[in-house]
């Protein structure tokens, strides 16, 4: 397979860590952790000729570039969507395997619980201001604007199609919650919860609970990519990239595809991970440590089915009890927390996760971990990461 | 149980082109119509200036019998995960039309707690406002 398997790598990761209130702009935040990432790449400002970004994310090339000094720039551009973290790394990674830049730093930074996020000027007008207006018009004037409800959609025809019972996904937040406890950085240190305490929690959008939902939080994230020759002589060992890719098909919008023939799966992780999966020459028994895309826990089940982790409907089954995805179970998932037991970042932290776990530096460390998947945009366009320790 | 509207914050408003004004205006006479395309016959929704299948740009709005089944449902009960201008609880259904399409809508004049996947509904049409119409759906007798 033609690709950009093994050419780049992950060499410099930067972390705000996550607060209610970060008491920081979302520049400043972006700066912070893209120092970060530069020092433990063992690099400075000026080396850096690569800018990727989020569309929605506040802080622009401009900014970035006149706060730190960088003068250097050849390639710049956005990825979107919620599946933006893997593939604002294959931009990254695209962009220094083909020699248009040398060392590539991406980045999101969001205030989402200090600054409430959810489109001040859409409640203050009643005009949709959205880019995605052409999909809002259809479901927006008839209340249905969160993202909470318009997952809750799909996970509805889910549980009739496969015959789930709501309380089953419970077991997707308790082992996020479990991992998270252990974890400093996040929001949810020393909080595990029980089962228990999921069934209890009360429905905010039937049949969606609030445990099965991220909370906002502010927070940021930097990673800084480049070639894997260039890796080499920096100061960490490097994180390679053994497959990356994204998907989106006919009739895909973010989280409210509801128009094409079958809605109770996530046809485009289908498609993204057989790629992927081609891509790094690895199959899913290969795979020990999974980052998942929990911003909401009915999401993963369907996307371990569509991984090819385990047959279709079987995903909440595999779930079940937690032993399979805990830390010593056979797929470890989301081992920082994720969205739901660290942080909400829309996925960055997934990857930096990755990094960790092969690393060795994981708060919940998987023995030996030296291939990890990252599956972001559940529900959306898709896109993923295969992450490797050795090439 | 109708939807309530609370009133001072605004309604949202549809996002309406050349494409989709068609589909808009049809709804304003209280009519349901879908985009049908000339060359191949395609029936879709939500509207768009080609057609998926044959490329085609030349399209009709065909009139819809309005009648169809419920095809998934959520129930917005807890306000922070609503839209602030409609009072919780309200239900937002996808209805899979008897033509085939679906459309996103609300029930009108049913309690969330009665709507199933698979009920057979018909479309309504609310004059939420004096300029805005949006197509509903009621609980259709068989």
């Amino acid at each position: 397979m033609n690709s950009i398997s093994n050419k780049a790598a992950i060499v410099g990761v930067g972390v705000s860590g996550f607060s209610k209130d970060s008491g920081r702009t979302e520049l400043r935040m972006t700066c912070e952790c893209i120092k970060a990432a530069l020092d433990d790449a063992g690099l400075v400002p000026l080396d850096i000729d690569g800018i990727v970004k989020h569309t929605d994310d506040a802080s622009d090339e401009h900014s970035v570039t006149s706060s730190m000094g960088m003068g250097n720039l050849t390639y710049f551009g956005e990825s979107r969507w919620d599946s933006a973290p893997c593939s604002m790394v294959l931009r990254a990674a695209i962009g220094v395997a083909t020699g248009v830049a040398n060392y590539v730093v991406l980045y999101r930074a969001v205030n989402g619980s200090s600054r409430r996020r959810m489109m001040p000027s859409m409640r203050a007008s009643g005009q949709m201001s959205t880019s995605d207006l052409l999909q809002w018009t259809y479901h927006a004037p008839f209340g249905l604007m969160s993202e909470a409800g318009r997952v809750a959609m799909i996970v509805r025809r889910y549980m009739h199609e496969y015959g789930i019972n709501s309380d089953q996904f419970g077991w997707v937040t308790t082992v996020c919650r479990e991992h998270g406890a252990k974890n400093p950085n996040g929001m949810f240190y020393n909080e595990p919860i029980t089962i228990k305490d999921y069934l209890e929690s009360k429905v905010i959008v039937d049949p969606l609970r609030v445990m099965d939902c991220h909370e906002e939080a502010d927070s940021a994230v930097a990673l800084v990519v480049t070639t894997v020759e260039r890796a080499k002589n920096l100061r960490q060992k490097p994180v390679y990239i053994l497959g990356a890719t994204q998907s989106q098909l006919s009739e895909t919008e973010e989280k409210n595809s509801y128009y094409r023939p079958v809605i109770s799966g996530l046809p485009e992780m289908g498609h993204m991970g057989k790629r992927l999966f081609a891509m790094a020459g690895v199959g899913p028994k290969d795979i020990k440590v999974a980052q998942l895309d929990d911003s909401y826990a009915p999401l993963v089940p369907m996307q371990l089915e569509e991984l090819g982790f385990c047959g279709r409907g079987e995903g909440v089954a595999f779930c079940e009890g937690g032993d399979r995805i805990r830390v010593g179970g056979e797929l470890a998932l989301n081992t920082s927390g994720g969205s739901l037991g660290e942080g909400y970042l829309y996925g960055m932290n997934h990857v930096v996760e990755a990094v960790r776990q092969i690393g060795g530096t994981s708060t919940a460390q998987v023995k030996d971990a030296d291939l990890v998947l990252v599956a972001t945009g559940a529900g959306g366009p898709a896109s993923g990461l295969i992450l490797g320790g050795s090439r | 149980m109708v939807m309530e509207y609370i009133p001072g914050i605004p309604l949202l408003r549809p996002y309406i082109d050349l494409d989709s004004e068609g589909f808009w205006e049809g709804v304003k006479q209280h009519k349901l119509v879908f985009q049908k395309c000339k060359y191949c016959g395609l029936l879709v929704h939500r509207p768009r200036p080609m057609c998926p299948r044959c490329l085609s740009t030349e399209k009709e709005w065909v009139p819809s019998e309005g009648k169809g089944t419920v095809y998934s449902w959520v129930n917005f009960v807890y306000v922070n995960a609503a839209y602030p201008g409609i009072k919780v609880p309200y239900a937002v259904v996808v209805v899979e039309m008897l033509e085939g399409v679906r459309m996103i809508s609300n029930m009108y004049d049913v309690k969330p707690e009665d709507i199933y996947i698979g009920m057979p509904v018909e479309v309504v049409f609310d004059d939420i406002a004096d300029d805005l119409t949006l197509p509903k759906f009621k609980k259709r007798e068989v």
